[in-house]
Formats: structure tokens, sequence, C-alpha cells
């Protein structure tokens, strides 16, 4: 119980009473907000968030940000839908040739940061306006006519439910994030490497490669994001994820994991994106408030969330989630 | 101009030099200048008036770059602060220093707010900014009933669309702010306090200097200069649009500060240079319209400005460069 209990799960046990505690609010408050169907759509709506929101789980968790997030998703759709429109690409072949664009896309922003040593913030935020100026520069938003049919048509029946597809790839890239998180070395050397770059460096952990491969997953899930995009609104649209890189920082947050890198866990990022479908789920359900409340709603669960940070960072609860010294790597 | 500050300045001036060489050569009366009705007429005019909102957010930028911070906010605060004025003006309180007053007071109040949470509670400053940045937006959309609201008011409009000694009164207000800064920077204790903290929180705060106050002081000059941006921008067209006013606006000011030179690492920092960093910008925005080509390829190009200038920023970079031989800089 003490080992359960400790500073590190405490962020993450928070967001899982929010959680619990809005959907409960909501359940009580509208009628027919406790269904089932309510429920699977908090996945279908919110699953290129929550793709996009995985990937973005393991920059912070090593300690890194990624700004091209809501651009990859625009250059995927766009990218998707006219190798489907001009090319007549079968989605066999398109799918993987956009999948490993993005891949490869975050690699290179991967190397740019760990190879010249630059401030993530700055490459990524350049690959997000490389990204959404090349999708404008292709074309304008375009429907995808090409039959995805066989691609939608992949869904799980339970009983009178049906899961889409599109909640179906989130769910899965859930179970593999949380697998390659929490199960394999890479997952610790991120988690080594958020902790403290230098420990891991002297530790002899691969810092270059984990950096490198953390914003190469990235560039992937953004893209896989991009896919489902295409999948959910039938249409690559350059446009698609603008801004949303804030909404997948603010679901990390939230989520429980500390910006600071080293903490946190895969599976509060998913609660992170249900909170903030919940809260718009509930707007939507409530009718009078307006859209923008949103906004407001999300900034300040953020502001909470951040604050409760830096209070079990401080003083009373330890040195356990101090944050780590950012001294440059003397090599 | 010593030699020091020289040094700083090269590399943007001389991109500016070369854009503007470009259009000397390419693009014919780039530079007509034509003075009619009092008025100071051609493109660089132009250049200087739209380039003036993100010089400024890049002026109240460069002071939290300096600190080590970053203000993703200025671009949300300015559509609060003209929702906020438009408010004003269209229900009922047309006295233009009410309106000058509370805005740029709110701007004040954002500002301290960031700075608070970035110097009292600790929070790293791009989350700390996030938070302002994500609520902002949606606050300028209550404040204006999620409408665009158009109004009139002739001396508000002097603000966006004045003239003042043949110049544009937008261009005045981006002086004198600069000259304001500039004197701030060089002739009292703060500006060396900035630097010191910006360099080394550790040390400053060991060495007397209070980090708190320097962060709570440059956020709310970030705020203040964002506010004046989003007073311009609205009084400009005379509308306030919530939901695209100041969009994006603090990747540009950001950037504005790189390309002059700021270390997003706190420190080392140029006021002149983020404004010659926000008037490339344009510079190349403008360049790129009146070439004809569609404005999308800004974004690419913007893109691959920050590439090149992080590129001739990193010593990582540089290495590689000697070992072939050829090094800049």
């Amino acid at each position: 119980m003490r080992n359960f209990l400790s500073t590190r799960n405490i962020p993450f046990l928070i967001t899982v009473l929010v959680c619990l505690a809005l959907y409960t609010a909501g359940a009580f408050l509208f009628r027919g907000f406790a269904t089932v169907s309510v429920f699977i759509n908090f996945f279908t709506d919110n699953s290129f968030l929550g793709v996009a929101s995985l990937g973005m789980t393991f920059v912070i968790l090593s300690g890194g940000i990624d700004l091209s997030v809501g651009g990859s998703i625009g250059l995927t759709s766009v990218v998707l839908a006219l190798l489907f429109e001009q090319r007549h690409l079968s989605a066999l072949v398109a799918i993987p040739l956009v999948l490993g664009g993005g891949l490869v896309f975050g690699l290179a922003q991967g190397f740019m940061i760990q190879a010249f040593d630059l401030p993530p913030f700055l490459v990524t935020l350049a690959g997000m306006f490389l990204t959404r100026g090349l999708a404008l520069l292709l074309h304008d938003s375009l429907p995808i006519t090409h039959s995805l049919d066989w691609l939608s048509s992949l869904t799980l029946s339970l009983g009178q439910q049906t899961i889409p597809a599109t909640a179906l790839i989130f769910l899965i890239v859930l179970a593999l994030s949380i697998w390659i998180a929490h199960y394999t070395t890479l997952g610790r050397n991120v988690y080594a490497l958020g902790g403290n770059e230098n420990s891991a460096f002297l530790m002899g952990l691969p810092v270059a490669r984990t950096k490198i491969t953390v914003y190469g997953l990235s560039g992937l899930c953004s893209s896989l994001a991009g896919v489902v995009y295409c999948l959910y609104t039938q249409s690559g649209n350059p446009n698609a994820g603008s801004g949303l890189e804030l909404d997948a920082i603010a679901a990390v947050v939230i989520g429980g994991t500390l910006l600071t890198g080293g903490v946190g866990f895969v599976f509060g990022t998913l609660l992170g994106v249900l909170i903030l479908g919940i809260i718009q789920t509930a707007i939507s359900f409530q009718g009078k408030l307006s859209s923008w409340w949103t906004r407001i709603l999300i900034g300040l669960l953020l502001l909470v969330f951040i604050l409760l940070q830096r209070f079990l960072q401080s003083r009373p609860f330890g040195p356990a989630l101090k944050p780590r010294k950012l001294t440059p790597i003397q090599r | 101009m010593n030699r020091d500050t020289w040094r700083k300045l090269q590399w943007p001036v001389i991109a500016l030099a070369l854009v503007l060489l470009f259009n000397l050569i390419f693009t014919k009366g780039f530079f007509h200048l034509e003075f009619k009705e009092g008025r100071l007429y051609g493109s660089l005019v132009d250049i200087l008036n739209r380039g003036t909102p993100v010089a400024l957010l890049a002026l109240g930028m460069t002071l939290v770059i300096a600190t080590g911070g970053i203000d993703l906010s200025v671009g949300a605060v300015m559509a609060v602060i003209g929702a906020m004025a438009s408010w004003l003006i269209t229900h009922g309180h047309p006295s233009l220093i009410l309106v000058l007053g509370v805005s740029l007071g709110a701007a004040i109040f954002f500002g301290l707010w960031n700075g608070m949470l970035v110097g009292c509670f600790k929070v790293p400053p791009i989350i700390a900014t996030l938070v302002l940045m994500v609520a902002g937006r949606g606050l300028a959309q209550l404040i204006n009933d999620g409408q665009t609201v158009s109004f009139e008011h002739p001396s508000f409009e002097f603000i966006g669309r004045g003239h003042l000694f043949a110049i544009p009164f937008p261009v005045t207000i981006l002086a004198v702010a600069f000259l304001l800064l500039g004197l701030f920077r060089q002739k009292t204790a703060a500006g060396l306090f900035i630097e010191a903290v910006g360099d080394n929180e550790v040390a400053s705060r060991y060495s007397g200097v209070n980090p708190r106050q320097v962060k709570l002081l440059v956020y709310a000059v970030c705020g203040l200069c964002a506010g004046l941006a989003g007073l311009i921008a609205t009084s400009n067209i005379m509308t306030s649009d919530p939901g695209s006013a100041g969009l994006n606006l603090e990747l540009d000011a950001i950037l504005a500060c790189v390309i002059g030179g700021a270390s997003l690492q706190g420190g080392r920092f140029s006021l002149a240079g983020s404004i010659v960093g926000a008037m490339l910008i344009q510079t190349l925005t403008t360049t790129i319209l009146t070439r004809g080509i569609p404005d999308r390829l800004t974004l690419v190009v913007k893109a691959l400005v920050i590439v090149g200038i992080c590129l001739l920023q990193s010593h990582a970079f540089r290495r590689v460069f000697r070992r072939f031989g050829a090094a800049p800089a």
C-alpha cells in the first residue's frame, strides 16, 4: 500500500479520481450520458487526438516536446487522400507509405535535436511550419471517395454495440505504447533519459539512440493519427489537427506525466484524453454553454494539474519528484 | 555602434540586406517611396507598418527569453485584449482613456499571471504560458459571445490606421517602445538583472538579485507588449476576431527573437536584433506575396529559416563544419 501511494503515483491517482468524478457528475446531470454508446464515442471522437497524445507521452517522458504533431496530421491526411484519389493506390500500399514518411520525419527531427544539440522546441516548431506549409501547398481539403469500406468495416461487435475501426486503432496503439513504455528496454531508457540525461549517459545507456527513437515514435504516431483522421472524416484536410499539439500536451500533463520528464504512465494519457472528451461531451449535452467553454475549462484543468505537480514536488513530499538539473552533458 | 553590438546583429542584418537586395533587383518599385497628402507611402513603409505587431511581441518576448523563459500566450492575449476593447466600445464606454487603461491593465495582469506561475510556482514556462494560450482564446470568444465584432470609434481607429509625422502611428508606437525598453535595458540595474537571471539563476540569486521579481517584471512587460499589439491589430481592421486575431503570432515572435540572436537557454539577447528579425519575417512575407507566389509558401520558408538559424547557432554543427574546412563565423 505504501508503495502504491508513493509520490510518483499521486498525480496519476488524482487523474483517475478527476476522471471518475467528471464521469459520475456527467452521468448524474445528463440523461443518457452514462450509456455504452456515449462511452464508445469518447474513444471514437478522440481517436486521432489519442493516438497523437500517446506519441507525445514518450517525448514528454524523455524530457522533450514535440510541436509538429498537428502539422504532421494535416500533411499525412492530405498526402493519403492524394495517394488514393490521384494515384489510385490501394490502402495496403498507401497507408504504410505515409506511416513510413511520418517515422522518417520524426527520426529526422530527433537527429537534429540530438546531433546538433538544438532545443526540441525550435526544431519541432520548424517541423510544424514545414508540415503545415507543405500540406497547404499540396492541395486544398478534398474528400476521399476511394473505398475505405473494408477498413472502416473492421469493427468489433460487443452485444448490440460496435466499436469502430478508429477507436480500435486507438486501443491497439494504447496497448502497444503501454508495452513499450513499461515492459521493454527502450521504455526503461526513455524514463532514465527523462529522469536525468547526465546519469543516463554516465550509466552507459544509449542516450542518442533513445532520443532519436522517441521523436521517431512520435512522428509515427502523428502520421497514424493522420490516417485515423482520414478514416474518421473520409477526407484529407491540410488544416486537420491545427492546434492539436496543445491538446495533446494538455492530455499528457492532465494524465499525470511530469513535464520535466521521467515520471508518468502511458495509461494516464488515456485518462487525460478521456477527461478532455468528457468535458467536451458534457458541454454538448448541456447545450446552453458554448463550445469555447471547453477551451477555458481545459486551460483551468491544466492549471490545476501543473500546480498540483509543483506542490507534490515541493518539500513535504521529498525529492522523489524533483526536476532534473538542466546542465549540459560534458563529453 | 560598438563591436559587440555589431557581432550580435550581423547575421540578421545580413539576411535582411540579402532579401532587400533580391527585391531591389527583381521587384519593380519596391524601394519607391511617395509623399502624398502628408503621408509616406511605399512597400517599405508597408513592411514596417505590418511588421509592427510581431515586432512589439518580439520586444516583450526578447526580455522573457533573456531570462531563459518563453511566452506562448501572447497571441491569445492579443485576441483577449482586442475583444475587451471592442466590448468596452460597443457597450457604451467610448472614452479612449478608459478603453486603453482597462485593456492595457488587463494585458499587464495576464503578464503578471504568467510571471507568477513561472517565478513563484516554478512551473516550466512552456506549460505555464500554455494555460493562458489555451484558455485565452476561449476567454476572447466568451467576451465576444463567439462573434466577430466590428465597431466604429474614430480616435481608437487612430491607433492602427493613423499617421503621425507622415509615418503610420503603429510604427511610432513601436519606435517609442523600442527606445524605452532599450533605455531600460542599458541604463537601469533591472536590465542587468534580467541578463544575470537568464545566464545563471542560482548565481544571480546568491549575488542578491531576486529572480522572482525579475520574472514577474519581464512577463508583465511581455503582456503589455502583447496588449499593445492586440490594440493595434484590432484597430487596424476595426474588428475584433477572437478566433484568428494573433493566431500563431507567438511563434513568429519567438522566431523573430531567435533570428535576432537570442538564445532560448537565456542570457543572450538583443532588442534591436529581435526588431530586425521581425522585419525580416515581414519582408519575406511581403516578398513572397508581391512575387505572386502562393502565401502558403511562407510557412515552408519560415521552417527553413528556423532550421538554418538553429544550425548556425549550434556549436555541434559548427564543429562538423570546421572539420570540413569551412567555418562560418
